[in-house]
C-alpha cells in the first residue's frame, strides 16, 4: 500500500531504514488533506449552485443552525494530535536522541564550504584527531589539532562517501553517523533517497545518523543558499557499497593519507 | 480623547476652515497629506507598482530558470543596459539570479503585499469604518508612508550599484549575507530599517485609533470583522518587528564595521577569518524568523478581513459565528509568535525544543481552519451575486484552503526532512499569498473603488481578469508540488538542471525529465498570468475618468459604515458625525423592508426586531442621543 501512495504522490526511491517512515507520514498527511479538501469542495460547489440569487433571492438571517462543523473541527484537531504524538515526535526522539553505539556504526566527519563537501574518516585507530575551531584555516578544513597523534591517520577526502552496506551482529544494517558542520557559510546536507536534511552551520557540529539499506551511488544536494555556486554544489556523492569494496576503497585512501597527497 | 480628536483634527472647527484644509495646494494636498485616505491611496499606488516590479523580477527567474544561461529575450538588452555587467548580454548568471530572488521576496513581502493589504485598505477603510474623522495620529501617518517610501527607494537604488542587489535571499542568513561581495547588503539592511519603521509607525496609530476614536455605540463585537483583523494585524507588527529592526542593525555593524555578533570562531570566508569570533548565524535565523513568521499573517490577516466584508455583503446575510472569528483571529495574533522556528527544524533541533513548536504550530492551525470554515458556512442561506469581488473572494477560500492544508506537511519536522526548502514549500506559501493574499487585495480593489472614485471598474473586464488570473495562477503553483514531491530544490540559479537526471549520470536522485520540463510550462503561464493582468491595469485607470458613476454613496448596499460617507468622502470623512445601532453585518433582517439595514441606521420601531445572537439585542442605542 505504501509504494501505490507513494507513486501517485510522486515520493521518489527510498533507500535507508526510516525513509518510508518520513514517506508514510507525508502520505496520512495527503489523505487528511485531501478529504478535507474534497469534502470543502463538495459543499462549496452545492452552495454557489443552491443559493445563487436566481435561486435564492431572499437571505435567511441566521443561516446554519447545527453545529457539525464544530465536530469536523474536532475530529481534525484530534487527527492532527495522533499524527504528531504518535508519529511525528516518537520518531524525531529516534532521529535525534537515540544516537546508536559509536563503535558499531561508521563515523564520518562532513564540512561543507563553497562550494564543495569535504569528508573525513577516523583512520586504522577508528578515533578522530582532537579539533578545535580556532584551528580551521584554509588548509586545515576540520580545524584538527596538529599535535595530536590521534589524528595523524585520519583520511580526508572531498565530494566522495563511502559507507558499507553491511548488518551488525543485532541483524541490523551497520548505521552511519554523520558530523556535519560548515567553514564559510550555512549549507544543508541532503540526500534525497535516504530523507535525511541537515543544515550544516559554521561554527556548529551536529551529529546524524541513518540505515542504508540499498546499495547505490545517490546525488548529495545542497538545501540552503550558500552562494552563486550552489546550484553547482553538485559534485558530492554518498557510494553505499560492500564491505570488501569499502575496505579496498579505505585502504587505497589511507595509504595515499599516509603518502601525505590527499586527494 | 475628545480633546485629542479635536486637537488633531481640524473638522470640528468652522466650515469655513474646514474648507481651507481641504483645499490646500497640490503638494500639502496630494504628496505632504496628513489626511489617511490619501495617504492610503499613496501606499496603494506605490505598493501596485512594487507588486508589478516584483513580478517582472519573477518572471526574469523563470526564464532563467526554464532556460538556463540564454540570454532573456525582448528586454535582455534593456537588462544589458541598466544593469551594466551583473547582467552580460542579457542573460542572468548566478549572481543576479539570486539579487533577483532576495528582491523578489523583500519586495512582494515588504514593499508590496503587507503595504497594500495592511497600509493602503487599513488607512483608508479603517477610520471609515470605525466613524473616525482621522487616524488618531495624522502627522505620524505622513511620516510612515515617507519611511516606506524612502525604503523602497533604497531597495530600487541597490539595484544598480557596482555587483548590485542584495544576494543572500529574503532571510539574508549571514554570514552568506555578510561574505557576498556587493554593498547590495548594506542597502538591503539600511532599506530594511525604514521600512520597519515605517511599519512601527503604522502599527502604533492603528492601535491607537481603533482603541480611542471608535464612533459612539461601535463597541468592540460591533466592529467589522475588517477591523478587528487590522487591529491584530497592527500588534503583530508592534511586537514583532522590533527584534528583527535590531537584528538588522546588528547585521549592518558586522557588514560595515567588524563586530562580530553572527559570525562564529573559525570562518574560513575571504575576509572574515580575521574579524570572526564568538557570534552565531543561528541567533540571527532566531532574530528573523520571529518576526518572519508573524509577518506571515501579517500578509493573510487583512485578507482574511476583507473577504468576510465582502462575503456579507454579497451573501445578504450577516457573517455565520462573528464571535468565533474574532476569538480565531485574536488566537492567530497571539499564537503566532510561538511557532517560529518551525523553519528551522533541520538546524539540529532536538526533541524538546522540535516538539514544542511542532506542538503550537499544530494548535495555531485550528483557529485558521475555525476561520476558513466560518466564511464556508457563511455562504448557506445566502442569496449569492456574483459580482467581481465576490469572484475573487470565492477563489480565495479554496486557494487559501490548499495554502493553508500543504502547510500541515511543512509543520511536522518529520515530513520537513523531505520537503523543507523544495518547490513543495514555494507553492504552499505562493498559494497563501498570491492567489489568496492577492486575490483578495484585488476582491478589496473592485470592491472599494467606486467609494473611493466615485466610479465603477468595468464589470466585463473585471470577470475576465479573474477567469485568466485564477487558471494561470494554478498552473503556475500547481506543478511545484510535484516538483517539490520529487526533490527539487529552491533557489537554482539553473533550476536544478545540476541535479537533474539528464545531466547526473549513474547516481540516484537526479530529478526527472518530466518533473524539469514542467518549468517551461510554468514559464508560459507565468507570461499569460502577465498579460491577464493588462486588463485589469486598464481598467484601474480608465475607470477613474471613464467608469460608470454611481448613482449612491452605497452602490452596493452595504451596512458598514463607509458607505454611509459622501463619495468620495471629504477631509474629515463624514458629513454627520455617525451613531451606531447595530453590529456590522445586519443584512436581510426579518421584518426590515430592505435587504440591508446600516450600522448608523436609527431604529423606526426599537426592540421590535430579534436578536441576532452574536450581536446583542439589535437597536439598543448608545447614550448619545442621534443627530
Amino acid at each position: 500500500m505504501g509504494k501505490l501512495f507513494n507513486d501517485i504522490l510522486g515520493l521518489p526511491a527510498v533507500a535507508s531504514e526510516h525513509a518510508q517512515e518520513v514517506d508514510n507520514l507525508i502520505i496520512y498527511l495527503h489523505i487528511l488533506m485531501i478529504v478535507l479538501f474534497v469534502g470543502w469542495m463538495a459543499y462549496f460547489a452545492y452552495v454557489l449552485f443552491r443559493f445563487h440569487r436566481s435561486r435564492n433571492p431572499k437571505a435567511d438571517y441566521v443561516g446554519v443552525k447545527n453545529h457539525a462543523s464544530s465536530y469536523i473541527e474536532g475530529a481534525v484537531a484530534v487527527i492532527e494530535g495522533v499524527l504528531l504524538f504518535g508519529l511525528a515526535i516518537p520518531f524525531w526522539y529516534k532521529a535525534s536522541d537515540k544516537f546508536p553505539p559509536k563503535d558499531q556504526s561508521t563515523q564520518v566527519q562532513v564540512v561543507a564550504q563553497q562550494f564543495n563537501w569535504n569528508f573525513r574518516y577516523p583512520g586504522k585507530d577508528g578515533k578522530f584527531g582532537d579539533q578545535d575551531m580556532r584551528f580551521v584555516s584554509s588548509t586545515n578544513t576540520f580545524g584538527i589539532d596538529p599535535n595530536d597523534p590521534k589524528g595523524k591517520d585520519d583520511i580526508e577526502l572531498q565530494n566522495l562517501l563511502h559507507v558499507p552496506l553491511v548488518k551488525n551482529p543485532d541483524g541490523q544494517f551497520r548505521p552511519v553517523i554523520l558530523y556535519i558542520s560548515s567553514k564559510d557559510v550555512v549549507h544543508s546536507f541532503k540526500i534525497i533517497a535516504l530523507r535525511m536534511t541537515q543544515d550544516a552551520i559554521p561554527g556548529m557540529r551536529i551529529p546524524i545518523w541513518f540505515r542504508p539499506t540499498e546499495k547505490g551511488r545517490y546525488q548529495i544536494n545542497c538545501a540552503q543558499l550558500c552562494g552563486n555556486g550552489h546550484s553547482s554544489m553538485s559534485n558530492g556523492f554518498l557510494i553505499v557499497e560492500s564491505q570488501e569494496d569499502y575496505d579496498k576503497w579505505l585502504a587505497s585512501k589511507a595509504s595515499a593519507a599516509s603518502q601525505g597527497s590527499l586527494e | 480623547m475628545d480633546s485629542a480628536v479635536a486637537h488633531a483634527h481640524p473638522h470640528s472647527h468652522s466650515e469655513a476652515g474646514h474648507a481651507a484644509h481641504a483645499e490646500g495646494g497640490f503638494w500639502s494636498k496630494y504628496i505632504f497629506s496628513t489626511d489617511h485616505k490619501i495617504i492610503g491611496i499613496q501606499y496603494g499606488i506605490t505598493a501596485l507598482f512594487f507588486l508589478l516590479f516584483g513580478f517582472c523580477l519573477m518572471i526574469l527567474m523563470r526564464w532563467q530558470i526554464a532556460h538556463p544561461g540564454q540570454p532573456v529575450p525582448v528586454i535582455g538588452s534593456l537588462l544589458h543596459a541598466v544593469l551594466g555587467d551583473t547582467a552580460p548580454k542579457g542573460t542572468i548568471p548566478p549572481d543576479l539570479y539570486n539579487s533577483f530572488g532576495a528582491m523578489h521576496g523583500t519586495i512582494m513581502v515588504f514593499l508590496a503585499i503587507v503595504p497594500l493589504a495592511f497600509a493602503a485598505f487599513g488607512n483608508y477603510l479603517v477610520p471609515l469604518q470605525i466613524g473616525a474623522p482621522d487616524m488618531a495620529f495624522p502627522r505620524v501617518n505622513m511620516a510612515s508612508y515617507q519611511f516606506y517610501f524612502i525604503g523602497g527607494i533604497i531597495m530600487l537604488v541597490s539595484f544598480i550599484i557596482p555587483n548590485g542587489a542584495a544576494q543572500a535571499g529574503w532571510t539574508s542568513y549571514p554570514p552568506l549575507a555578510l561574505v557576498i561581495q556587493t554593498d547590495g547588503q548594506t542597502f538591503w539592511l539600511i532599506g530594511m530599517v525604514c521600512l520597519i519603521t515605517s511599519s512601527l509607525l503604522g502599527a502604533v496609530n492603528f492601535i491607537a485609533t481603533v482603541i480611542q476614536l471608535r464612533a459612539p455605540g461601535m463597541t468592540w463585537m460591533r466592529l467589522p470583522f475588517f477591523v478587528w483583523a487590522q487591529f491584530v494585524t497592527a500588534f503583530l507588527l508592534l511586537l514583532a518587528f522590533p527584534p528583527l529592526e535590531a537584528a538588522g542593525v546588528l547585521q549592518l555593524m558586522d557588514k560595515v564595521a567588524g563586530t562580530s555578533f553572527f559570525l562564529p570562531t573559525g570562518l574560513s570566508a575571504s575576509g572574515f577569518h580575521a574579524v570572526s569570533g564568538g557570534g552565531s548565524p543561528l541567533l540571527w535565523q532566531h532574530l528573523f524568523w520571529f518576526l518572519a513568521h508573524p509577518e506571515v499573517y501579517v500578509l493573510i490577516l487583512p485578507a482574511m478581513g476583507i473577504v468576510a466584508e465582502i462575503i456579507a455583503n454579497n451573501t445578504r446575510k450577516p457573517i455565520w459565528g462573528y464571535k468565533s472569528l474574532v476569538y480565531a483571529v485574536l488566537s492567530i495574533g497571539f499564537l503566532s509568535f510561538i511557532v517560529w522556528a518551525h523553519h528551522m527544524y533541520l538546524t539540529g533541533m532536538g526533541t524538546y525544543i522540535s516538539s514544542f513548536f511542532q506542538i503550537t504550530t499544530m494548535i495555531i492551525s485550528i483557529p485558521s481552519v475555525i476561520v476558513l470554515t466560518c466564511l464556508f458556512i457563511s455562504l448557506w442561506g445566502g442569496a449569492i451575486r456574483f459580482n467581481t469581488p465576490m469572484l475573487f473572494v470565492m477563489a480565495f477560500l479554496p486557494m487559501f484552503g490548499i495554502g493553508g492544508l500543504t502547510g500541515l506537511p511543512l509543520g511536522l519536522a518529520e515530513a520537513d526532512l523531505h520537503l523543507h526548502d523544495t518547490y513543495y514549500v514555494i507553492a504552499h506559501f505562493h498559494y497563501i499569498v498570491a492567489p489568496g493574499t492577492i486575490f483578495a487585495i484585488f476582491a478589496g480593489l473592485y470592491y472599494w473603488y467606486p467609494k473611493i472614485t466615485g466610479r465603477m471598474m468595468n464589470e466585463f473586464w473585471g470577470k475576465v481578469h479573474f477567469w485568466t488570473s485564477l487558471i494561470f495562477m494554478n498552473l503556475i503553483f500547481q506543478p511545484m508540488f510535484a516538483q517539490g514531491m520529487a526533490g527539487m530544490l529552491r533557489r537554482m540559479a539553473d533550476g536544478g538542471a545540476n541535479y537533474s537526471a539528464a545531466n547526473v549520470k549513474n547516481a540516484i536522485g537526479g530529478l526527472p525529465d518530466k518533473i524539469m520540463g514542467m518549468h517551461r510550462y510554468i514559464l508560459m503561464s507565468a507570461v499569460c498570468l502577465g498579460l491577464a493582468q493588462i486588463p485589469f491595469i486598464i481598467n484601474f485607470f480608465w475607470s477613474i475618468s471613464h467608469g460608470k458613476k454611481v448613482t449612491s454613496d452605497n452602490p452596493w448596499d452595504a451596512t458598514t459604515l463607509e458607505w454611509q460617507t459622501p463619495t468620495p468622502p471629504p477631509h474629515g470623512n463624514f458629513a454627520v458625525a455617525p451613531h451606531v445601532y447595530r453590529g456590522p453585518y445586519e443584512y436581510s433582517v426579518p421584518g426590515h423592508t430592505t435587504d440591508f439595514t446600516p450600522q448608523n441606521e436609527p431604529d423606526e420601531v426599537p426592540s421590535r426586531q430579534p436578536a441576532h445572537p452574536d450581536f446583542g439585542p439589535a437597536g439598543s442605542t448608545p447614550a448619545v442621543q442621534p443627530t
